[in-house]
């Protein structure tokens, strides 16, 4: 079947698992022919709204509960796109996300209204518009539907960016059609799977598990936040829901491994255990691996902007643990080139920056054409027509076993506590909008995994007047840690702080 | 009691934990401001704080990170 849309998929799902449980959330559930009808309400209630507008981005500013995932799906039988947007960042980045993104309508519940005061976005509040009483307009639905492509949004994925406003990431739907198929081979993807949801609304994990939900029939337990910091009871969790798949970030599985927790738990009906965003350091990860001898791991990696993951590697044997885990093969239909600085292909071993090619490509970042430009380029081993690759900015290289090796960053882009951030992101909040000190520099510390600020300013700063500012404008995962003045920031010899020289200073203390 | 308010207010200075009847529904504690609190008690009352008992009722107020330390202490010997 030549699908689409990723609702061809959900609406065979509920065809054949109507009763069936499609999310669970605490103590709240709905079932496939429940959320369809919510769902398509929804999509009818937009569409009076915006008669015939399609391919429109509606952000939608909810927790992670069962509405958000109505929203998310009445966004799509609307034939627009949701804009998911994190209830705790400050609003004034919220305000920066919109003003690029634009939206026709924010989605939200009575509980969020007051977050959002001032904004000249109409709103939708879920639970005060009685969407039980709204009549569904097929007809209009599919019509609008009908005239969509494949590669028309699916949904826009927000993430840090260097100079102070987040990038939005377009995602089609062709590119997770294709992410699921290929999944779908590898793992025999039947519907049994209860997937343990941890990932915040924002991530592009939240979608994939969506896309299980819709395509599979897999029930999605859906986590709280506040469970991460409590490992203890996120594993009681899992047990209570009979979860049986995760797709985590590796750091709360380290924080799992380092408390003894899988030597005084136990985790009987995980059979299948994925992880990416940041590299699992492998001595936790054999601990994982040791605990759950019948469960399949699988090591993935992708930037959100060629859609999830392009590569995987699936654990067959117990790591060495002085070893890396690699970050395995490319998926189908996708093709990874290493290029070196002349542009051409690494030999095996030789290091150079992950590019991709392949419809998993991002259709760009909304309303930055500057940006997608750069990163979005032609492909430079062809010369003889238009053809995209993504430079991912990562550092790897192809080991002689086919497999290739995750090395690091050419930029100042970090990974911490899952979420990826650009250090530049801070530095322009410091300097330019929070006005705080003359010039900044922030670096990663990767063994104490905190953010250290350097500064260079007249006065000293306490650290509780930069986090109490930075905090109005950044999430709280992007304030840094330490804070450290010194007279001069060393500057290299183009006159640019030395960035480089700061983190090895830092990571050598 | 001081002291934990110092440690608290020592990580996350931009809040008022006295202020606070319920630092896990205030949002002032995430993932990792806990196990850099674990980590600060821990050296400080020359405790280990088990795994299982990094539960959001352990971390709540003053008074139940206090009792949490007491009982740390009496499983460390």
């Amino acid at each position: 079947m030549n699908i689409i849309n990723l609702l061809e998929y959900f609406e065979t799902t509920v065809n054949h698992n109507a009763d069936k449980i499609a999310v669970r959330h605490n103590d709240t559930k709905i079932d496939f022919k429940e959320l369809k009808n919510y769902s398509m309400k929804l999509g009818t209630y937009l569409s009076a709204m915006f008669k015939d507008s399609v391919n429109i981005p509606i952000a939608v500013f909810l927790p992670k509960e069962i509405n958000i995932v109505i929203a998310d799906l009445g966004i799509m039988y609307s034939s627009n796109h949701f804009v998911n947007l994190d209830v705790k960042t400050p609003i004034e980045r919220i305000n920066n996300i919109l003003k690029t993104v634009k939206p026709m309508v924010i989605v939200t519940s009575s509980a969020y209204v007051a977050n959002l005061t001032g904004l000249s976005i109409p709103l939708v509040i879920i639970d005060e518009i009685e969407l039980h009483n709204v009549i569904i307009d097929d007809e209009v639905l599919l019509k609008k539907r009908s005239r969509l492509i494949d590669t028309d949004p699916f949904c826009i994925i927000n993430t840090s960016g260097s100079t102070g406003t987040p990038k939005g990431v377009v995602l089609n739907h062709r590119s997770f059609i294709d992410f699921m198929n290929a999944s779908g081979e590898l793992f025999n993807f039947d519907g049994s799977e209860i997937i343990g949801s941890l990932s915040p609304v924002v991530f592009d994990i939240f979608e994939f598990e969506l896309c299980m939900m819709m395509r599979n029939a897999s029930e999605l337990i859906l986590l709280d936040a506040f469970l991460a910091a409590f490992p203890a009871r996120l594993l009681e969790c899992l047990v209570k829901n009979n979860v049986n798949f995760i797709f985590w970030v590796p750091s709360i599985m380290v924080n799992i491994a380092n408390l003894g927790l899988l030597d005084k738990m136990e985790l009987p009906n995980l059979r299948l255990v994925w992880f990416a965003g940041e590299v699992f350091p492998t001595k936790q990860f054999t601990m994982w691996y040791d605990k759950l001898p019948a469960a399949v791991f699988v090591n993935l990696y992708g930037p959100i902007e060629i859609t999830l993951d392009c590569t995987y590697y699936i654990v067959k044997e117990r790591p060495d643990e002085n070893e890396p885990l690699p970050i395995g093969i490319p998926y189908k239909n996708t093709d990874i080139m290493i290029l070196n600085d002349n542009n051409n292909i690494c030999h095996i071993g030789e290091e150079g920056e992950l590019c991709v090619r392949g419809s998993s490509l991002a259709m760009g970042y909304y309303n930055n054409l500057e940006k997608t430009m750069s990163s979005f380029v032609q492909n430079p081993l062809n010369t003889m027509y238009p053809e995209l690759i993504y430079r991912t900015g990562d550092i790897a290289y192809l080991r002689e076993d086919g497999n290739i090796i995750f090395k690091g960053r050419k930029d100042s882009l970090i990974k911490h506590m899952g979420y990826r951030i650009e250090l530049g992101e801070i530095e322009h909040v410091v300097e330019n909008d929070l006005k705080l000190v003359d010039y900044c520099c922030a670096v990663y510390n990767s063994e104490k995994r905190e953010i250290v600020l350097f500064y260079e300013n007249q006065d000293e700063l306490s650290v509780g007047d930069f986090r109490k500012n930075i905090g109005r404008r950044l999430p709280s995962y992007m304030i840094p840690t330490e804070y450290i003045k010194l007279d001069v920031l060393p500057r290299n010899t183009n006159g640019k702080i030395d960035r480089l020289l700061l983190k090895d200073k830092i990571n050598n203390m | 009691m001081q002291d934990v308010l110092d440690i608290l207010t020592e990580i996350k200075p931009e809040f008022d934990f006295s202020d606070s009847s319920d630092f896990i529904a205030d949002g002032m504690l995430d993932s990792f401001d806990i196990i850099n609190l674990c980590d600060l008690l821990e050296e400080k009352y020359n405790v280990t704080i088990d795994g299982l008992d990094i539960l959001p009722e352990n971390f709540t107020s003053l008074n139940s990170i206090q009792s949490l330390i007491i009982k740390s202490k009496g499983e460390s010997k």
